[in-house]
């Protein structure tokens, strides 16, 4: 890792100690292998419209190249393999990385325990950040980094929570300590990201923001769903200009 | 990875497969023994939404035939009371459709013959199955395994599957068994169902094609073998005085056959890596016909939640995917059960005051068009929020 560096030393330790629980659905991930199918359906659809790619085709992301940045034990990184993207899949954590490697042995994804600015020199069809923006010391230094791994004509997509009292109550408080969805600690409220900053963040980078979308979790139904509700979590996507 | 290629299993089993799933599908009995003609001799009235379902699967345009309903009379034993459920009432369509099972079964076969993501092997035994976090495994009595992310029990009644696990499993028998055979008639039917409640039990006359009327005779578990050897002429006999002689002069066309009765529900249709559809999570009795269609909203909900999976990369028998299906059918399973249930024992005595109570109730609900019209939706099949299926939409 560089001098620079845009890992946080505190928060690695955190996730360390739960990566064995990453695939255990009633364990302390719970609450993300819920939120999962949303996510991936946010990840797929931009991809397909951003590439002009078929709705329906059997395996809608074959020939792509993606690279999930802080895949943790391999969430995402799994069903886009599945999709026929080619993924890299990278995280701070070496427990999280080992558990991601013999989880998805079968379906040929590079895991590397390796942070985007030592990728140096590639390039990806899609780069993807679901949920570490807010885990990081100096975000702008990070998304820099991230940026510089898409190719022209490429396409960003993340995931973060917002900044407002209402992620502070439920996306924090609710979550944490009163349903128990994540572990207490998983979030430092302060570190999480307005739209309109990461938006900031983007553009310096170099990308164009073409898409806002909320997740929000249905009480009755029990189930996520993406909606306009940009409060507590939410999605964007973002292009790199140029290519083709 | 399905085990029974009964009629709810065959039809998971072409939904699945035509959104391009690799689907295994295990039967006891092989596909020329299931169409046999003294395999099955019932018949089943599908509702109008089952039957978007298979029209879209290309699994209706195979049938041989199938009997529109128009009409419903439901009567109650001697008193004359009518409950006329009349399809202009709720818009142009027929209220179900009679189809004969073996119609069914081969409009199924027939319907997943084409597709290459289709294994069927039968006949074959389970004699083992293994459910890890990982994925599950089958093994046949023949020592062939077969694993798979997701198996799915549709193996009926008596669940194998089901009895593999610790799912709870609630059930109590109507010491009645019904008597079901197909009669030709002297008269057309003109599409009319007929149900006269008895104090044994329902009387069901359904109409099938040309002079034919398919019976359900539910009668007391203990008089049953009496009837069952009466030769042809005593049986029309007895048939007869239950079934009055509006239809002209009657025959019997085809052999009888008899179904014990209970009610059973598993406590939930999903375990893991499991996934329970049909009867193997819950028989009902066939007062209303719900049984197949109940089956048929099953495949709808759970094609839909295995499909959204899929094409997503998700993994197909996970836990989070497998809760949704579980969610979305055990209302209308519930209630499906017990508004059948209570039907058949509200009906299925003789008790004065009882008598009284459901004949002023039949009134009631006849006279109270809105009350009507959800019974009607309902069994039809109309209610809850729908899958895409239903409403004969891709997936
Ligand atoms: C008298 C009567 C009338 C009815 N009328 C109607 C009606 O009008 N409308 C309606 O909707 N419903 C009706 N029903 C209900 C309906 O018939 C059932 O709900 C329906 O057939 C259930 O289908 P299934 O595929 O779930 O189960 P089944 O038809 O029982 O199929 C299970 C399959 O699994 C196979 N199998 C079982 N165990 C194993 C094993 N261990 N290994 C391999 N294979 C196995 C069996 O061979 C069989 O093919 C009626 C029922 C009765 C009794």
């Amino acid at each position: 890792m560089g001098a620079e560096s845009t890992v946080s030393g505190a928060e690695i330790g955190h996730f360390d100690a739960l990566a064995r629980q990453w695939w255990d659905e009633d364990g302390d991930f719970k609450a993300l292998h819920r939120i999962n199918p949303v996510r991936i359906q946010y990840i797929r659809d931009q991809i397909q419209a951003h590439f002009g790619i078929e709705v329906g085709a059997p395996k809608p992301l074959k020939g792509l190249s993606i690279l999930d940045i802080g895949c943790g034990g391999g969430l995402i990184a799994e069903p886009l393999a599945r999709l026929g993207a080619e993924v890299i899949g990278i995280d701070a954590s070496a427990d999280a990385i080992g558990i991601a490697r013999s989880h998805g042995a079968k379906l040929g994804i590079q895991y590397q325990n390796t942070a985007p600015e030592d990728l140096g020199g590639q390039r990806f069809d899609c780069v993807l950040s679901m949920e570490v923006i807010e885990h990081v010391e100096d975000t702008e230094l990070f998304m820099e980094a991230t940026a510089a791994l898409i190719r022209p004509g490429g396409l960003f997509v993340g995931a973060t929570l917002n900044r407002t009292l209402k992620s502070l109550a439920l996306g924090k408080i609710a979550a944490e300590y009163v349903l128990g969805w994540v572990p207490p600690g998983t979030h430092d409220w302060r570190k999480f990201v307005r739209p309109s900053e990461f938006a900031s963040l983007l553009r310096r980078a170099g990308l164009q923001v073409s898409d806002f979308t909320g997740i929000s979790f249905r009480a009755l139904e029990g189930d996520w769903t993406l909606s306009r509700d940009l409060g507590i979590n939410y999605m964007l996507a973002a292009a790199k200009p140029g290519g083709e | 990875m399905i085990v029974g290629g009964g009629l709810v299993g065959a039809a998971l089993c072409v939904a699945l497969a035509q959104a391009g799933l690799e689907v295994v599908v295990i039967d006891r009995v092989d596909q020329r023994g299931q169409l046999d003609a003294g395999f099955d001799g019932r018949a089943s009235a599908i509702a109008q939404a089952p039957k978007r379902m298979l029209s879209h699967l290309g699994i209706w345009e195979h049938l041989a035939e199938a009997t529109p309903i128009l009409d419903i009379r439901v009567a109650d034993g001697a008193s004359k009371l009518f409950l006329h459920y009349d399809h202009t009432e709720i818009g142009d369509a027929p209220l179900g459709y009679m189809v004969e099972n073996r119609h069914m079964r081969s409009a199924l076969f027939q319907a997943l013959r084409p597709h290459p993501g289709v294994t069927y092997i039968a006949p074959a035994e389970i004699t083992g199955v293994e459910r890890a976090p990982e994925g599950a495994r089958l093994t046949l009595s023949d020592g062939r395994t077969f694993n798979a992310p997701l198996v799915i029990g549709a193996d009926g009644r008596q669940s194998y599957l089901r009895g593999q696990t610790d799912i709870a499993l609630t059930r109590w028998s109507y010491k009645q068994t019904a008597i079901v055979c197909t009669i030709a008639h002297e008269k057309p039917h003109n599409n009319v169902a007929h149900e006269h409640f008895l104090p044994s039990g329902p009387f069901a006359i359904l109409p099938i094609s040309g002079n034919r009327s398919s019976i359900v005779w539910t009668e007391r578990v203990g008089l049953v073998p009496d009837i069952m050897e009466l030769d042809d002429a005593g049986f029309l006999d007895a048939l007869g005085q239950r079934f009055g002689d509006f239809l002209g002069a009657l025959s019997l066309a085809g052999p009888r056959w008899t179904y014990p009765l209970d009610l059973q529900f598993a406590h939930r249709c999903i375990d893991k890596r499991l996934a329970l559809v049909g009867d193997a999570a819950h028989g009902m009795h066939p007062i209303a016909g719900q049984g197949l269609n109940l089956g048929l909203r099953d495949v709808a909900a759970l094609a839909e939640v295995v499909i959204e999976a899929h094409r997503l990369g998700l993994d197909i028998g996970a836990a989070h995917i497998l809760e949704r299906y579980d969610r979305w059918r055990r209302f209308d399973a519930m209630l499906m059960l017990s508004l059948t249930d209570g039907i058949n024992r509200l009906f299925s005595n003789d008790i004065a005051p009882v008598r009284l109570a459901r004949d002023v109730g039949l009134a009631l609900v006849n006279r109270s068009g809105p009350l009507k019209r959800f019974f009607m939706r309902h069994a039809m099949g109309e209610a809850g929020r729908l899958p895409k299926l239903l409403k004969g939409e891709p997936v």
